[in-house]
């Protein structure tokens, strides 16, 4: 039984996370809420916790406390493995596209977790580039190439929350503008999106909401609507 | 009589083939190592351990059970790779992530305990293990006698090589160990199981090992300490193919081999020391090895 019947619509919960590499402690608790088909970011300087707050939720960091629901429930104890299986796709910085496998093996590499994944065949249909070069090694693809099958990749694993970490950093204004596009897509498919970005511009009209990270805490929540109204305190925070 | 560099070829060709045994040897042995390394990143030296584990296994199956050779060629192995899985599961995973020297420590260590135990047990003279009777004999090719026995090693190492080879470049499972070869933490977060993968990657690996033992069972001498004195060149050969390449494994065992057995044809003397010294100048020329890739 569920006592709380909004819980169905809110895909992640994520209250007083505390994160550790090592000796070193980065997500001083964290807490933060997404519904489900909320495409939300996590704005930042570098080193503020935004990478490591992904990595949590994936169980991917050295050690964690807290709790982190997600679809309601909770997933401190879940082996890695485990994670990706409720649905949850991870898109890391750095894209990690595998050199020795082609870029048809990179593409069919994660299991798929969930029904109603993008097939291979929409999957080309949406990127020919990828599928001209689907016998290439995944690494020998342009960056703009790779971050594509990046987030092709988890596409196709039927993933409905999908973890993306700077997805558009080091690539030119077009491609950046074609995965704005693919983002938009995916948003009308109903899917639940967590971007961490630098690039203000390309999430601010993307995104329903941002939280602001700083020194591994959540500092600010700015909805869309708020942006104007807040700018100046945002800009404060980026430094920008 | 053909001679050939002052050899009669008779004496050429039979030592080439002993040098293609011990190759294959050393290639079904050098595979397993790589194979483990490049999942694990372990330097396994409890390899010669389960080498010997699948020889004296189908020798002591057959003592007190009569199993025969051809159970104990699928027997043996299981037997040993899953005694492999626990040594993985209960000891290495612990380590796991750390120098690579702890794990090569361990892996020593364990082979030190099982080849201590089994010589109080079995002493270090030489089981005898009886060649099957189709094997006894084999075919004149006119300029050398073929045994069939080294003939009927020499085919299972090559399918076996091939055989992995092929799963591991061609198959999906394959692929699953390339990637897990570069980031088994992405792999992981995909939703692989790779705990699991980590412990049968070491299970299989023990499993090419143990194979390789059962194969020597009935041409080598079966001792608790035949391991030890094969893993070294073993290694030697790893090191010249380049660790963690799988094609290059299984080409340079053979290669060695040959080298070797070439070797002992001219100049007897530097046979043992030979592969030795192809290890240093592959080190001093390209130190990743023949096919490993640059770092």
């Amino acid at each position: 039984m569920n006592p709380n019947p909004n819980r169905e619509y809110e895909q992640l919960r994520i209250s007083g996370l505390h994160a550790f590499y090592g000796e070193s402690h980065i997500l001083h608790g964290i807490d933060m809420v997404v519904q489900r088909g909320e495409l939300v970011t996590l704005l930042g300087r570098n080193g503020a916790g935004r990478s490591t707050t992904l990595k949590a939720i994936m169980n991917m960091v050295g050690r964690r406390t807290g709790s982190i629901m997600i679809n309601g429930e909770e997933t401190m104890q879940c082996a890695p493995h485990n994670i990706a299986r409720l649905g949850v796709g991870y898109c890391p910085e750095h894209r990690g596209i595998f050199s020795s496998l082609s870029v048809q093996e990179n593409l069919t590499l994660p299991p798929v977790v969930r029904s109603g994944g993008t097939s291979l065949e929409e999957i080309y249909t949406m990127f020919p580039n990828l599928y001209e070069r689907r016998f290439s090694q995944g690494t020998k693809l342009s960056g703009g190439e790779q971050q594509m099958l990046a987030m092709a990749r988890i596409l196709r694993t039927g993933a409905n929350m999908l973890l993306l970490d700077e997805i558009t950093e080091g690539l030119a204004p077009v491609i950046v503008e074609k995965l704005g596009e693919v983002l938009v897509a995916l948003k009308n498919k109903g899917l639940t999106i967590i971007l961490v970005e630098q690039n203000f511009h390309f999430a601010a009209p993307l995104a329903d909401r941002h939280y602001v990270v700083e020194h591994g805490q959540i500092v600010e929540e700015i909805s869309a609507n708020e942006l104007s109204a807040k700018q100046s305190v945002l800009d404060s925070y980026l430094g920008v | 009589m053909t001679m050939i560099f002052g050899v009669p070829l008779a004496v050429l060709s039979g030592q080439l083939l002993i040098g293609i045994i011990n190759g294959a040897f050393y290639a079904l042995l050098s595979l397993g190592l790589a194979v483990i390394f490049g999942l694990l990143k372990i330097i396994n030296f409890a390899h010669g351990a389960m080498y010997m584990l699948g020889a004296l296994v189908t020798v002591v199956l057959f003592d007190l059970m009569g199993v025969n050779y051809w159970v104990a060629l699928f027997l043996a192995p299981l037997l040993v790779g899953a005694f492999g899985v626990l040594i993985e599961y209960f000891l290495l995973r612990r380590i796991a992530g750390q120098d690579h020297i702890y794990s090569l420590l361990l892996t020593f260590g364990v082979a030190l305990i099982i080849q201590g135990v089994l010589t109080n047990i079995y002493g270090v003279s030489g089981l005898r293990y009886a060649m099957p009777d189709m094997f006894k004999g084999g075919i004149n090719l006119g300029f050398m006698f073929l045994p069939y026995y080294r003939a009927w090693v020499i085919v299972v190492a090559m399918l076996v090589c091939f055989g992995t080879w092929f799963i591991i470049e061609k198959t999906k499972l394959g692929s699953y160990l390339r990637a897990g070869t570069e980031d088994s933490q992405l792999m992981q977060g995909f939703g692989i199981n790779v705990p699991l993968l980590v412990s049968l990657t070491y299970g299989f690996g023990v499993m090419l090992s143990a194979l390789a033992g059962v194969l020597a069972a009935p041409i080598y001498s079966v001792t608790p300490v035949m391991g030890s004195n094969i893993l070294i060149v073993v290694f030697a050969v790893v090191v010249i193919g380049g660790m963690g390449s799988i094609g290059g494994a299984i080409i340079t065992g053979i290669l060695m081999g040959v080298v070797e057995g070439l070797t002992k044809t001219f100049y007897p003397p530097a046979s043992s020391a030979v592969i030795f010294l192809v290890m240093v100048m592959v080190l001093m020329i390209r130190p990743t090895g023949l096919f490993g890739k640059e770092a």
